[in-house]
């Protein structure tokens, strides 16, 4: 029932009047409304203040506490009315809901006291209205990793039994957890250190020999830089092979960040002792030497803040490609246009495009090294609008990387902006299968047979067919559906008679169009006394079936209330025998389209698979099923065609 | 030429105004802001005691069913849009625009575009509390589109497709077109006496009257409300 509309259940109800002459079957019988009490004030007392409203309004919503019978409970016979041991204030935003159908988050209010309010209630967060959704999803959010944030901190107790494999690993990450792992730590520490600086002493010039120009100190002392190098090197390698030992998942390792680093780092060194017979390849494998570089990443172990940096970067990545694509436009912009003003002057260093991007990116970037200058005043102009857009242009970007450098400093591992839009999706999804629960009641309330049992004209249906168990379970039911809910039912059902068709739950309407649609198309004749002869219709196909009588289908439909498919059979051989063994099986191929034709039940789509069409379902162009419960378990026995009505 | 030459003067001077407020870099927000007009429209319906008399209604069934259109349309009309949206929520599996527009052109008696609060109570007591005939009456309003008086096949047509739309999904597409088209036909079949291709009000009214089944129908909604 859609929630928030009931004052207008009253006018479509009244527009259903305009089915009417065009229907060709009786109507079901309206549900009455047995307390035809007026509309009266109740009183809800929350912790001492007193709210009132109409009964109606909170009746608007019948699966909350306020809405259903659960308030009964809370009913204080003395005093004739309702109390709530809760927060008052809280109360207000719940009580504002069923008013005016839209949920407010209060910002002054802690989140989990609101959502134990709401749990309390029985109303679900997602329907919070999009004015405070934002808000109310960040704060959950926050709290949801101060929680986590305290829950690590508790982590580094040590647990009793584990393999020295698992030890090894927990030391390798969290190297404060025992003596071992600190030692370890702040020499592989030392060891980068001193690989970094060897690497860039090895290039300074130490001492000229009075016969040579100034030469490097690798050249000069070789033997010592390579021990050193080697020594690192080794220490780089057994690190490496100790974590690859420890990693619970090597596979992982391998793949992530910091073992790449590792590997880069320790490469150039075995593939330099490789090749340092072949000459020709040496020049290139000098580059190599470059990759050394690397090591100082091997820092980020060690520093909190280089992961953050480089995390920031990530999450920027956006904000960075935006500044480097905008960055490229107008360097390309103005490079042509410097080029072109500075085609005339003679002696101009602009000599063509591509060198006058050099010029741009100097300028933009309000270097200015100034070997190179436009001459022309063209140019000039040229060039201080250049430098002036490339102010703007940079200025832009930054700010937003910052903010988040310092979010995520502050935050240490906040979730970045793409997990906001599958939240979204995810609270979307939430809405439409908490609202697809209310549009599928109906399908759902036939299934229970409830409006079988309204049927004007054939009060046999009724419950002394069906046993008793069910008959129980249908007073039941029949009371908990809510006078609003049982009308709008009605409505539908009225529906359902003016277009001699029945609604069907929409994930399996496609399934079963595919595969029928094909066979049976052109023997449509939507006979219309479906539901009232058994006999008396003229359709030829139902006589060549040997249908079975109409009394005998909806009495089976109601012996397989408790199960959650809805059942049509129309016309088959051995339908009572096969089904309940098949129920189980859950199936939900649906066949052949052509019960259409027969038009025994419904009118509709779904129709049952008489045996030689059995190859139907083994047609190439037969979708898989959609629905991912069911078992793909064809089952060429069963003629019951099952729709899953959830 | 006149009228040519002044034209291009003002939008010479309307240039050159933008250009100044580009050089001195005023906001130009107070422009759009004057030629805004407000279109908050406020109504109020008659008083009880008058709806009372030109209803079926009681007085707490007034009051009632007013409480529950403030709180949903609080400038006191539906516009069609409103009332296509509200009408969607009873029919979520289907798609109940179409029926939801030659509704409200039914209800919508004076044609302005918008429905208050008393054009559709009175509407709710005739449909409600009303005789048959008047009910078949609106009924045939309803389906005469174009209001001349005459139920073409056309509009026929027209009018059961926006019904077989309500099932939305539930129809499959291919086999609606020739429900329709089947359903039509048999509607004609019984409505249309004369065999002119056309109902008329009278027609209409007499071949339902004649009809049990319709009769009955016509009266399951008395007790709402």
């Amino acid at each position: 029932m859609a929630a928030g509309v009931a004052a207008w259940l009253p006018f479509a109800r009244a527009a259903a009047i305009g089915w009417m002459p065009v229907a060709n079957l009786p109507m079901p019988v309206a549900p009455t409304n047995k307390n035809k009490h007026q509309d009266e004030l109740i009183i809800l007392n929350v912790s001492g203040r007193r709210f009132q409203t109409w009964r109606n309004t909170l009746d608007r919503y019948p699966d909350t506490l306020l809405g259903s019978s659960e308030k009964e409970f809370f009913f204080n016979e003395e005093t004739r009315e309702y109390f709530f041991d809760r927060d008052p204030d809280l109360f207000r935003s719940i009580l504002n809901f069923y008013r005016t159908g839209k949920l407010h988050y209060p910002r002054y209010e802690c989140i989990s006291a609101y959502d134990e309010e709401l749990a309390f209630f029985g109303i679900i967060p997602e329907i919070i209205s999009d004015c405070c959704y934002e808000e109310y999803k960040d704060r959950k959010r926050e709290n949801i990793e101060r929680l986590m944030d305290d829950l690590e901190d508790n982590k580094d107790s040590k647990l009793p039994n584990m393999t020295f494999r698992e030890t090894m690993w927990r030391a390798f990450e969290n190297p404060h957890t025992s003596t071992m792992a600190l030692v370890f730590y702040y020499v592989t520490g030392f060891f980068i250190a001193i690989s970094v600086i060897t690497n860039v002493v090895e290039t300074v010039p130490c001492g000229s020999m009075p016969n040579q120009r100034d030469i490097p100190c690798g050249e000069r002392y070789t033997e010592a830089f390579f021990c050193m190098d080697t020594a690192c090197v080794m220490i780089f390698t057994v690190e490496y092979l100790m974590r690859l030992f420890a990693a619970p998942s090597r596979y992982r390792f391998m793949r992530s960040v910091m073992s790449i680093i590792d590997v880069v780092a320790i490469l150039p060194y075995y593939i330099g002792l490789v090749m340092t017979n072949n000459e020709d390849v040496s020049g290139a494998f000098v580059t190599l030497r470059v990759f050394r570089v690397f090591r100082i990443f091997k820092f980020s172990r060690h520093s909190q803040g280089l992961r953050i940096l480089g995390y920031t970067l990530k999450s920027c990545a956006s904000e960075l490609g935006f500044l480097l694509f905008s960055l490229t436009m107008a360097i390309i912009i103005f490079a042509t246009v410097m080029f072109y003003a500075e085609k005339g002057s003679s002696s101009s260093k602009f000599t063509s495009i591509p060198a006058s991007f050099w010029y741009t990116i100097v300028t933009m970037t309000t270097l200015g090294y100034g070997d190179m200058v436009p001459k022309t005043i063209a140019g000039k102009i040229f060039g201080s609008i250049c430098s002036l857009s490339g102010v703007l242009v940079i200025a832009l970007p930054v700010p937003v990387i910052v903010s988040n450098f310092s979010r995520i400093y502050h935050q240490n591992q906040r979730a970045d902006k793409r997990r906001a839009q599958k939240v979204q999706k995810a609270r979307l999804a939430r809405m439409r299968i908490s609202k697809s629960g209310s549009s599928n009641a109906f399908v759902h309330s036939k299934r229970n047979g409830l409006n079988q049992s309204l049927e004007l004209t054939l009060p046999y249906y009724k419950m002394k067919l069906s046993p008793q168990g069910s008959l129980e379970e249908d007073q039941q039911l029949k009371k908990t559906t809510s006078l609003l809910e049982s009308q709008h039912h009605h409505l539908l059902h009225c529906l359902e008679k003016t277009t001699n068709h029945e609604f069907v739950d929409e994930r399996l309407y496609e399934q079963g169009y595919l595969q029928t649609a094909l066979q049976n198309f052109p023997s449509q004749s939507p006979s219309l006394s479906s539901e009232e002869g058994i006999t008396g219709t003229c359709c030829s196909r139902r006589t060549k079936k040997n249908m079975q009588p109409l009394s005998a289908t909806h009495t089976h439909t109601h012996n397989l209330q408790e199960l959650s498919a809805l059942h049509i059979q129309c016309g088959e051989q051995q339908p009572l025998n096969t089904s309940r063994s098949s129920l189980n099986l859950m199936s939900d191929e649906s066949g052949s389209l052509n019960c259409k034709s027969s038009g025994l039940v419904t009118t509709a789509i779904i129709s049952i698979p008489t045996p030689p069409s059995n190859n139907s379902r083994a047609s190439p162009d037969a979708p898989p099923p959609p629905n991912p419960d069911a078992p793909p378990l064809p089952n060429p026995g069963t003629d019951v065609v099952k729709i899953s009505a959830l | 030429m006149s009228s040519r030459r002044r034209r291009c003067k003002r939008q010479l001077i309307k240039f050159t105004q933008h250009i100044a407020r580009l050089i001195t870099g005023t906001l130009n927000s107070d422009n759009e802001d004057e030629e805004q007009e407000s279109t908050t429209v406020r109504y109020h319906p008659e008083n009880l005691e008058h709806l009372q008399s030109q209803t079926h209604f009681s007085r707490q069934e007034l009051q009632l069913l007013y409480r529950g259109f403030k709180n949903d349309c609080p400038s006191g009309v539906v516009n069609e849009d409103t009332f296509k949206n509200i009408y969607a929520l009873f029919f979520p599996l289907g798609d109940s625009a179409k029926y939801a527009q030659f509704l409200f052109n039914a209800f919508d008696k004076d044609k302005n575009g918008s429905l208050s609060f008393e054009e559709l109570v009175c509407d709710l007591s005739v449909l409600l509390r009303g005789t048959t005939e008047e009910k078949l009456n609106w009924a045939f309003d309803l389906y005469d589109i174009n209001k001349d008086g005459q139920i073409t096949k056309e509009e026929m047509l027209d009018i059961l497709k926006s019904i077989y739309d309500l099932m939305g999904k539930s129809i499959h597409p291919r086999f609606k077109e020739e429900a329709v088209r089947q359903h039509v036909r048999m509607f004609f079949q019984k409505m249309d006496i004369n065999q002119d291709g056309v109902i008329t009000i009278d027609e209409f009214i007499d071949c339902c009257q004649k009809d049990e089944n319709i009769m009955q129908s016509l009266k399951i909604f008395d007790n709402a409300v």
